[in-house]
């Protein structure tokens, strides 16, 4: 006997610890489901954390209204299956109602206008801890983030007056209207998720795995043609052909893009993560594309 | 495949972020994107070369300024090893960053500038590692390009810091003279130093021992959550979340629970994947117990002839993270294990100079970046070990009471005398 644990026992065994920490010391978490694999591999853990009582705190997806079927279906089921709550917080009545604008030039995407969904949905159900599926190794401004990340009671970060985080000792106090981000998963990288993915044989929506789709091309990203998505008539170049694909990462349909794979299950997945030599926001998430600092930016103003 | 959790120290001067974003590169986890986007930023600012050190700088203010603010966490992996890098920076709020980012290591990597050797900050970064009680010590003198690969200098600032680590206590040393520019001797043997007969930084970091390093003697288990379904399934269920926090915990064995001095034996541990036959650190399991008794969390389970101190009063050395200062007489709330407690300051012994190891008893109090020894008296008992036994059960962290803040890193020297 060796006492080792494997990287993913360890990797499962601090998520475990994080979670039952903020349901022992916190009133009202609640945890943020896109359907995506990150937030999939989340809801997994808090099963294990909670286990053997359900999960105790209900769900939350920031809905852009531009979904992918199948991520839609798959969440519908996962919720079903569990039996927590879900909460849905709408972009599209939020535009309704005049809260937030639309971006309408082209490249505009719903992206932005998640932040006030997200906060406003925070405020509504006074949570005061709301897990995510967020890793450091996704992109440079998440590496700095703490895994018990402070939020003011207007939902910014800052990054640079964060609270020291140290040993496993976790820190969650905070006064009423402020509350905290926690991500489990920080100490994770895509390929962790994959081979946990694997080990514990999740379901995921099937636009995962290779399939095949019409899709164009615009500014070197696959895009998916359907109802929120189409090629402009001004830029030729945007020709619809039928090609292999799947996602890596599942967002909002009008600003991520697929890419060209065969790789049909989560064993042919590990083998492409593991020699990609494209990061997995560079190849498929246009939002990060427009500057260095977009998701530093975005997170300050309180986006996951 | 196991999992390696290591601290860099070093500035910027010292090619801290180049070594790290060297390591990234040749192992291949650096993408051709975030390459290119380093290349283009490194050709806008005038560089003469792409500047790896710009992998690692995230937030804005940083890659504007050209510094590491803040801890950063990078993750590399080789076929043997999964590895966790806190990056952290030399200049800006040192002893707080390098004290935060030791708090979880197996393993830290100081870097040295060949030309400059052993400077203040080496000790500093060196005597940080020790007082953090981190098992592995790896000294990397960088830049040996730039001194003509010379064995001589290389064999100078190992004795000269050799004769300095006489007075830390650090159980393994280890000295890799590398160019992280050129990526001599961090991934493969480099050829320009035929007189090394050690291994590369990336092979040691691959083969470094550390399965010894856990206390698996003392059963250490606090009591994270009292796990109670009210459904019909589980009705009578009744177990102890938490995480193995030191030593082997076996189902039978004979336990008792602190404070309140119980007595009884594991009758199961379980987690959501089934039953096991024991738990050792850090598994995060399900104890269940024979008998029913009144336990909640902050509670420690342990062994009845291997008990934690229990009690109110602690001797600790630490490390003061504040801009105000921390002075006899002040109030603070204190997390240990699972446990909260308000604390009182009643005495501050010394400060320790980081840079020379003298302790100053004259000071009347810490400042932002003081490390001191302290003596607090808490509102309830804390079950704890000595930090050097077990540095889950000997750390704590203070905060500030009004702002909510961390405000101190702590480590338990003892009960004072």
């Amino acid at each position: 006997m060796t006492y080792q644990l494997t990287h993913l026992d360890a990797l499962e065994s601090e998520a475990v610890h994080i979670i039952r920490e903020v349901v022992a010391e916190f009133e009202r978490p609640g945890l943020l489901f896109s359907g995506g694999k990150d937030s999939a591999v989340l809801l997994h853990l808090a099963t294990k954390a909670c286990w053997p009582q359900a999960v105790p705190f209900p769900v939350l997806h920031v809905d852009t209204g531009h979904n992918f079927p199948e991520v839609l279906a798959f969440r519908d089921r996962r919720v079903a299956e569990l039996g927590v709550r879900l909460l849905v917080a709408s972009v599209q009545e939020a535009i309704d109602r005049g809260e937030v604008t639309e971006d309408r030039s082209p490249g505009g995407t719903r992206n932005r206008l998640q932040t006030h969904s997200l906060l406003r949905a925070i405020e509504e159900h006074r949570f005061d801890a709301v897990f995510g599926g967020g890793r450091r190794d996704e992109e440079k401004a998440r590496a700095k983030e703490r895994v018990f990340s402070f939020r003011d009671e207007f939902g910014q970060w800052d990054p640079r007056g964060q609270r020291p985080e140290l040993w496993s000792l976790y820190n969650g106090r905070h006064h009423a209207g402020e509350h905290f981000r926690v991500f489990p998963l920080s100490n994770w990288t895509e390929l962790d998720v994959w081979q946990y993915i694997e080990r514990e044989r999740l379901d995921l929506p099937s636009i995962y795995y290779a399939h095949q789709r019409h899709v164009f091309r615009r500014d070197g990203m696959l895009l998916a043609v359907g109802p929120h998505s189409q090629p402009r008539e001004e830029a030729p170049d945007e020709e619809v052909f039928v090609t292999t694909v799947r996602y890596r990462t599942v967002g909002d349909a009008t600003c991520t893009a697929a890419i060209e794979s065969m790789a049909s299950t989560p064993i042919e997945v590990i083998a492409e993560t593991a020699v990609a030599r494209v990061s997995e926001r560079g190849a498929t998430r246009a939002d990060d594309r427009f500057s260095e600092a977009s998701m530093e930016d975005r997170k300050r103003e309180g986006y996951f | 495949m196991e999992l390696l959790r290591l601290a860099t120290a070093g500035s910027v001067d010292d090619g801290k972020s180049t070594l790290i974003g060297r390591l990234l590169y040749d192992s291949k986890q650096v993408y051709e994107d975030q390459l290119e986007s380093v290349e283009r930023t490194s050709m806008a600012r005038g560089d003469a070369y792409v500047d790896l050190a710009l992998l690692t700088d995230g937030l804005r203010a940083e890659r504007e300024q050209g510094i590491t603010i803040d801890v950063a966490y990078r993750y590399f992996a080789t076929p043997r090893r999964k590895f966790i890098v806190a990056d952290t920076p030399g200049h800006t709020q040192h002893t707080r960053n390098m004290v935060t980012g030791c708090s979880t290591a197996d393993l830290v990597v100081v870097l040295v500038d060949a030309r400059n050797g052993i400077t203040e900050q080496t000790r500093r970064h060196a005597f940080i590692a020790s007082l953090l009680r981190i098992p592995h010590l790896v000294i990397c003198v960088n830049k040996m390009d730039l001194v003509g690969y010379s064995q001589k200098r290389f064999d100078e600032i190992r004795q000269e810091f050799e004769g300095f680590a006489t007075r830390l206590e650090i159980a393994d040393m280890t000295f890799v003279p590398i160019s992280a520019l050129n990526g001599d001797n961090v991934v493969d043997r480099s050829g320009e130093m035929p007189w090394y007969q050690g291994t590369s930084l990336l092979h040691h970091l691959e083969d470094v021992h550390i399965a010894s390093d856990r206390n698996l003697i003392d059963l250490r288990f606090p009591v994270q959550r009292v796990v109670r379904p009210r459904s019909e399934e589980h009705h009578d269920y009744r177990g102890y979340a938490g995480q193995v926090a030191g030593g082997v915990l076996e189902v039978g064995d004979d336990i008792v629970v602190l404070p309140s001095g119980f007595t009884t034996t594991v009758s199961a541990i379980e987690t959501a994947d089934g039953p096991l036959a024991e738990a050792f650190p850090p598994m995060s399991v399900i104890v269940r117990l024979a008998d029913e008794l009144d336990i909640s969390r902050g509670d420690m389970i342990c062994h009845p002839r291997n008990r934690p101190t229990i009690g109110q009063d602690i001797s600790a050395m630490v490390c003061w993270m504040a801009d105000g200062p921390l002075a006899v007489g002040a109030k603070l709330a204190v997390k240990h294990t699972t446990r909260w407690a308000r604390a009182l300051v009643r005495e501050i012994h010394y400060r320790l100079d980081v840079n020379t190891l003298h302790s100053d008893p004259t000071v009347e109090e810490l400042r932002l970046n003081d490390i001191g020894r302290i003596d607090l008296r808490t509102t309830s008992p804390l079950f704890y070990d000595e930090y050097r036994r077990n540095r889950m059960t000997g750390s704590f962290i203070l905060v500030d009471e009004a702002t909510d803040a961390t405000v101190a890193a702590g480590m338990i020297l003892h009960a004072p005398s």
